[in-house]
């Protein structure tokens, strides 16, 4: 299938006047295929595990493989989690964009969806602090514990001293 | 006094033991986690219960200082420092992507160039995961024949741009310098050599009764389980899944070459356990024989430089581009906002994801065996921290 299709497909699916899942605001927010360099779908992160539960179940669409999930600290008051999937039956891509206002950044975790969700779920919170509410297991996992801050955000200030050792170089 | 009895023991993950069982660190300094990895094991006797793998000790900020580049060329040194088993083929992605985002066509002979790099590359790197594997388990003498191999690829690499681990070679747009002359018959001089040892490898290692006994039949990754967890490469194939982006999401040349993608059948005992990884591995190296013979064929003549940009100031937008490479599917997501140095540089390392697997496929299994597991996933701690 090719973007378009998907997206008018999930559309058709979670437009908020009928189909399945009807009220609770917009769940398909925006799409983009032309004039881009990979497709995307910008999806709202209340029903956004539904949406994954049907983009890795449908027939058609049969997005099971996560090749990638990256936080991404836009400014403006905005983390978001961008999703790229694939499948392995179909071989047909697709990007799922998520954005969530800085202050409250929580976003459900895919864990249960896609099982590689779980390492790039922690990575993203380790650097971009985004909460992944419902994972099993939310800790840091490239930084230490006890690291103060999230060092991909844009406003990140790099700490003088970390437990007595000079950090800039 | 505190009643040590009373206080439950937790894992980090916040599992309280029972009575029966305990925690052991393997690790970070372990010769057989192939870097600083830590894993909090445990165990029940000798019988493992739970893996929870800690890493980050190799954590050198490269998307932090991807960011901070005043240029995009300067980040591919970094890449070299991800991956250092297989720098060229790191180097090799990061330029894919930053040509998708420029839009830039590549000179053939280029193209050609990093096909035969690429490929010898994971000839070197999968020599290194065949030798210290069987040097996991026991077996010395495959690893001294691999790096023995080894090095006369990482001759060619050395008169090709001077340095034998970190190359910097491969360019946006290009490669750093033209194949010096006697190149090609070296490469060819390397591919007679290299066919036969193969055959003595199997020999020694692949067939040999206690490797077998050490690495059938453990580690089992079912392929639904592989696919889930995101595993690609050989650690995907070995599962029995017929896949591999050289072929299926084609990048560069690949779809001129003849060449067939090895899976595991499950010879020695069933599809997708660590005999099935290592021996999709030997199998591969031969695959990429057959692709560096027919590139060393059909190399045309030509300008590397030609297309290298003189300034990279991409259009804002956003690209997802993955190839493989010899550990599986290394992706870069890179951000432009128009200015000279990347807004965001997501590196999606194929270790990092196959080594989450892990702890589904070590429980129940002997603590030795754990030894056997993590070689036959053959990671490199310094693309899977970064």
């Amino acid at each position: 299938m090719s973007p378009k299709e998907i997206f008018d497909n999930l559309k058709q699916v979670f437009s908020a006047e009928g189909g399945s899942a009807s009220g609770g605001g917009e769940a398909i927010l925006d799409g983009k295929f032309e004039g881009v360099l990979d497709p995307y779908v910008k999806i709202s992160p209340t029903k956004f595990k539904e949406i994954a539960l049907y983009l890795r179940d449908d027939i058609s669409l049969r997005f099971d493989f996560l090749m990638c999930l990256s936080g991404v600290d836009y400014t403006k008051g905005l983390l978001g989690a961008v999703y790229h999937l694939f499948s392995m039956e179909k071989h047909h891509k697709i990007t799922i964009k998520v954005e969530v206002p800085v202050d409250k950044p929580e976003i459900p975790s895919m864990v249960d969806v896609w099982s590689s969700a779980n390492w790039h779920e922690r990575e993203a919170y380790d650097l971009f602090g985004i909460n992944f509410i419902g994972h099993p297991d939310l800790r840091r996992i490239l930084l230490p514990d006890d690291w103060d801050g999230y060092p991909l955000r844009k406003d990140f200030k790099v700490p003088e001293f970390y437990q007595g050792m000079k950090v800039p170089y | 006094m505190i009643d040590t009895e009373s206080i439950p023991l937790k894992t980090s993950t916040g599992r309280t033991l029972r009575s029966e069982e305990m925690v052991i660190n393997m690790g970070p300094q372990h010769p057989s986690t192939h870097g600083v990895l830590r894993l909090e094991l445990v165990v029940d006797g000798e019988i493992i219960v739970d893996v929870v793998p800690h890493i980050g000790y190799l954590h050198r900020c490269f998307e932090k200082h991807a960011e901070a580049m005043t240029n995009y060329q300067q980040v591919i040194p970094y890449c070299d420092r991800m991956d250092y088993i297989a720098s060229m083929n790191m180097d090799w992605a990061y330029a894919l992507a930053c040509e998708k985002l420029l839009s830039i066509k590549i000179p053939e002979r280029v193209e050609y160039i990093r096909v035969i790099m690429g490929e010898l590359q994971r000839i070197a790197s999968h020599l290194i995961a065949i030798g210290t594997y069987g040097l996991d388990v026991g077996a010395f003498t495959p690893f001294l024949f691999c790096f023995r191999d080894r090095e006369r690829i990482l001759d060619l690499f050395e008169i090709t741009c001077g340095a034998r681990l970190l190359y910097n070679y491969i360019w946006v747009g290009g490669v750093s310098h033209d194949l010096p002359s006697g190149f090609i018959d070296k490469a060819k001089a390397f591919c007679k050599y290299f066919r036969p040892t193969v055959k003595e490898l199997n020999d020694l290692l692949s067939y040999n009764e206690i490797f077998i006994k050490r690495t059938a039949n453990i580690g089992i990754l079912p392929a639904d389980v592989a696919i889930a967890y995101g595993c690609s490469g050989p650690m995907l194939r070995g599962s029995g899944v017929n896949f591999d982006l050289r072929r299926d999401d084609p990048y560069s040349i690949y779809d001129r070459f003849t060449w067939e993608v090895q899976i595991g059948k499950g010879l020695m005992g069933t599809v997708g356990d660590c005999w099935d990884r290592y021996m999709v591995r030997v199998w591969e190296m031969e695959q990429s024989l057959n692709i560096i013979e027919q590139a060393l064929e059909q190399i045309p003549e030509g300008d590397v430089m030609s297309a290298i940009p003189k300034r990279i100031r991409p259009n804002p937008g956003e690209v997802y581009v993955r190839s493989e490479s010899p550990r599986g599917e290394i992706g870069f997501y890179i951000i432009s906002d128009g200015s000279a140095s990347p807004y965001r540089v997501k590196a999606r390392s194929p270790a990092f994801v196959n080594l989450s697997v892990c702890p589904e496929i070590c429980k129940g299994y002997m603590i030795a065996d754990i030894v056997a597991i993590i070689g036959s996933v053959d990671i490199v701690l310094g693309e899977v921290d970064r």
